[in-house]
């Protein structure tokens, strides 16, 4: 069936079965790879997108439940040559590794700092403790996400 | 003048332009045999050229792992690729460049000695020729195999390496599509696999029927032998035919296993190869002996990405791309599987998840390729699902790890042995030490595999890191490589090197208890080796070890420290805990020396990297068996470290001290799990042996204590 969808705003139409989950439609049918497979249990976050604003698990959501709603990708925050200052803010930090579980994360810290500007330490380890990481690149995550709070803070656009 | 001895990666590959081109549009690219999986390689090979070369860092593109064009350096293992293979590239990048300046020096009819380099451009006494690296190019003949003579530059001269340079992955890597995991040719196929449930199971019977039915959709269902996968262009489809296939065959011949092969202790008297390593059996017997053994189980290199590969079969050429850690290595490995010439097999490397060791990746390669071959002309992109990885991947072996420590009247270690009992850490394909796994289900299966440890010139596997570094006068290892695992075993970051370390260290924090001496200064004591003084004096410090409270009282601080595989990259450790029914890790103090760094904050997120995933290991990991094989097969039955008990971390680097650059992706793993074991054993007044250190042991030490 087909299915309208707002992606990183823009209007999508997409022809796929209503229980497709919605990170097979945005890889395999909108080619945005940026959102990507781990588990699919809902156990490692590396499927993070935003529904809504709300961080949700891609690999298990079906894409019928999506319809008319807002889908935020890592996509949707900027792109490798014009960044959103969370992304700058982990190449900054070199706050990655292998980087596989970094787009979900970003994701997630975006919801948390649309929510609340001014993080805790202990806010944002909680918004993050959903996503594992195999690296051990948490603490230059935490630190990135602080440093893109207060750049976001001091007036850059998001 | 005797020629001068180069390193293996030159020998094997001795042609320049195997390393270096000069490209049209002024870059130089570079290609390195080693591959990048998130430790920053392709970065700090860069540098080394753009220090060599004189050509700005952004000027210098990387190929990394590509049969057909780059380098044979075997695989990306044991925190080697800097020392050989940037070792092989600054030697080639040193000898074009001599090469362009004598070139240069016939077109300007001037002397070789007025000529320089600056950001690629030749210089003559310092002013510009108009004459540069890519317009003397063509005249040099960069098919010449390279003769290692061209002076290298001194470390003085360095400008790029020692800095800080950015990682060129990261930008993709935190905006989009960056893995193999996200290559969908135009018309490509999704695979998934039934995987044989062990070596020697065949495979009876498969209601196809019933399990198109459960895919509900195009599929197609891929079978040679005991191997079977499922295909369609619809990536859900495969996917839930490969859910629904278990369901819908049956086996003979299937191996059962034992729950009690899980334990490290199993190890103990099974079939093993025994031997013995250094000093010869002491003469006399021992007067004071200090017995005590620790225990590490299987681990999963528990890789946060499924392994994935692409395939594609045309006109008699098999390409691969894949994330495996040596692309040359694959394709011979692929060659002997599928029966075809290494010269029409393609394979490069693409991105993938941190495997920190010898993970799925391979073994998916061949499975896509032997769908790709039965699918002529299609791309096959084969993923594992999650329980594959966790269930078919190789694991990082358990070891029994037994001191038997002969003290002098001072306490000091007279006479130390270290017994060993652990499985392979090494069954890579090829050489029949191992086999790509889907091999097992062919027809005909390859014989058992030749059971193998890496020499102790390579560093080890069950043995690495035995020896102590301590003042011991008589050493020796009784090796027992045992032959029979339940489970299939293969490198996992640091392979014997944690354990013994564990083993080590603890030993030597109980010496130092029975000699009523403090931890560090009894290491102090017995440690002649200048830089392992120097980093565990500093670390000491750090952590403000002289302010260290009493035993017993539910917080511990502990000590520990190595140099990795005994000629590697040093690192001292101090972990501060808290005891409660679990271990926290609070904080920890790192220090390390690894000569010359390329990299430093590549450097110390390597060190970082390690230290987390060893606290990981060391309070929670262990994959746990049933009679199907590995029953851990999700995030949540094999947990690993999260954001909420990652410790705060202090991490340094000495000064190098004019000496050579030492890998340090593994160094920090052995000396974190000891000090954490040291510092809960200060935290509750008595020590706990095996690993992970749990609640259940922690509650039983408690009890003992």
């Amino acid at each position: 069936m087909n299915i309208n969808l707002m992606v990183n705003g823009e209007a999508r139409r997409v022809e796929a079965p209503e229980t497709t989950s919605l990170l097979e439609v945005l890889r395999n049918h909108l080619g945005l790879m940026g959102t990507r497979y781990g588990c699919g249990l809902e156990q490692c976050g590396c499927c993070t997108v935003l529904v809504d604003g709300e961080p949700a698990h891609a690999c298990t959501r079906e894409v019928g439940t999506v319809a008319g709603r807002a889908v935020t990708t890592i996509e949707g925050l900027g792109s490798a040559t014009d960044m959103h200052p969370l992304q700058q803010a982990f190449v900054d930090e070199q706050a990655g590794q292998c980087g596989y579980c970094l787009s979900g994360i970003i994701v997630s810290a975006k919801a948390l700092l649309d929510r609340n500007p001014r993080p805790s330490r202990a806010d944002i380890v909680t918004a993050l403790d959903r996503h594992l990481c195999r690296c051990g690149t948490h603490q230059r995550i935490i630190r990135a996400v602080q440093r893109a709070a207060e750049t976001l803070r001091n007036g850059r656009p998001s | 003048m005797s020629a001068p001895v180069l390193p293996a990666s030159l020998v094997d590959n001795p042609r320049l332009d195997r390393w270096i081109r000069f490209l049209p549009d002024r870059t130089v690219r570079i290609a390195t045999g080693k591959v990048e999986m998130g430790q920053g390689v392709v970065t700090a090979i860069g540098q080394i050229a753009a220090d060599e070369l004189d050509v700005p860092f952004q000027r210098i593109t990387v190929l990394s792992g590509d049969s057909d064009e780059g380098p044979d350096e075997l695989y990306t293992t044991s925190s080697l690729s800097v020392e050989v293979s940037g070792g092989s590239v600054r030697l080639v990048c040193a000898e074009v460049r001599a090469k362009a300046l004598e070139r240069a020096a016939l077109r300007l009819n001037c002397s070789r000695d007025e000529l320089s380099v600056a950001d690629g451009q030749i210089l003559q006494n310092g002013a510009a020729t108009g004459q540069d690296y890519w317009t003397v190019a063509p005249e040099i003949d960069l098919s010449q195999a390279v003769t290692g003579t061209a002076p290298v530059k001194p470390v003085s001269a360095y400008r790029v390496v020692g800095q800080s340079v950015p990682r060129v992955d990261l930008p993709a890597k935190v905006s989009g599509a960056a893995f193999a995991h996200d290559v969908l040719p135009e018309g490509v196929l999704h695979a998934r696999t039934l995987r044989q449930p062990s070596r020697g199971a065949t495979l009876e019977s498969l209601d196809e029927a019933a399990i198109r039915r459960a895919a509900r959709g195009e599929l197609q269902i891929v079978r040679e032998a005991n191997f079977v996968a499922f295909v369609s262009p619809v990536e859900s489809v495969a996917e839930a035919a490969a859910a629904a296939a278990p369901r819908h065959a049956t086996w003979k011949n299937a191996r059962r296993l034992d729950p009690v092969q899980q334990e490290a202790a199993w190890l103990e008297g099974q079939m093993s190869d025994d031997r013995r390593l250094g000093a010869p059996p002491s003469p006399t017997p021992p007067e004071r002996l200090v017995t005590a053994t620790f225990s590490r189980p299987y681990i999963a290199h528990a890789s946060l990405a499924p392994s994935c590969a692409i395939a594609q079969f045309a006109d008699g050429r098999l390409t691969v791309w894949s994330h495996g850690q040596g692309m040359h290595p694959l394709q011979r490995n692929l060659a002997e599987a599928l029966g075809l010439p290494v010269e029409s097999i393609s394979t490069r490397h693409l991105h993938g998840a941190g495997c920190y060791g010898h993970n799925g990746a391979d073994d998916a390669a061949l499975d896509a390729a032997l769908v790709a071959r039965q699918l002529p002309g299609k791309p096959i992109r084969l993923q594992w699902r999650r329980e594959e990885e966790f269930g078919f991947e190789p694991v990082g072996p358990a070891m029994l790890v037994r001191l038997h420590v002969d003290i002098d009247e001072q306490g000091r270690p007279a006479d130390w042995t270290s017994e060993v009992w652990s499985a392979t850490h090494v069954q890579r394909p090829g050489n029949g030490t191992g086999y790509l796994l889907a091999t097992e289900a062919m027809a005909n299966p390859p014989p058992d595999v030749k059971p193998f440890d890496p020499p102790e010139a390579r560093g080890g596997g069950g043995t690495r890191n035995t020896v102590p570094i301590y003042d011991v006068p008589a050493h020796r290892v009784l090796h027992h490589l045992v032959l029979r695992p339940p489970v299939r075993t293969s490198a996992l970051r640091g392979l014997g090197a944690l354990p013994n370390v564990f083993a080590i260290e603890s030993m030597i924090d109980d010496l130092a208890a029975r000699a009523g001496q403090d931890p560090l200064a009894y290491r102090l004591s017995i440690l002649s080796e200048k830089r392992a003084r120097r980093i565990t004096e500093l670390v000491a410090a750090r952590a403000n070890w002289s302010a260290r409270g009493p035993a017993g009282t539910g917080t511990g601080l502990g000590l520990a420290m190595a140099r990795y595989k005994n000629r590697a990259a040093y690192a001292a450790v101090v972990a501060a805990v808290t005891v409660q029914e679990t271990v926290r890790v609070d904080r920890i103090w790192c220090v390390a020396d690894a000569g010359l760094v390329v990299n430093p904050d590549g450097a110390r997120n390597q060190l970082e990297g390690g230290i987390v995933q060893a606290v990981s290991w060391t309070l929670k990991e262990q994959v746990r068996l049933d009679e199907h094989g590995i029953a851990s097969l999700d995030w949540e039955s094999y947990p690993i470290l999260r954001f909420s008990e990652v410790p705060e971390m202090e991490v340094e680097l000495v000064d190098p001290a004019g000496n050579p650059p030492l890998g340090v992706g593994e160094c920090t793993v052995g000396p974190t799990a000891a000090a954490i074991g040291n510092a809960v054993a200060h935290a509750l007044g008595v020590r706990i042996h095996d690993m992970p250190l749990s609640r259940d042991r922690i509650m039983a030490a408690l009890l003992k204590g």
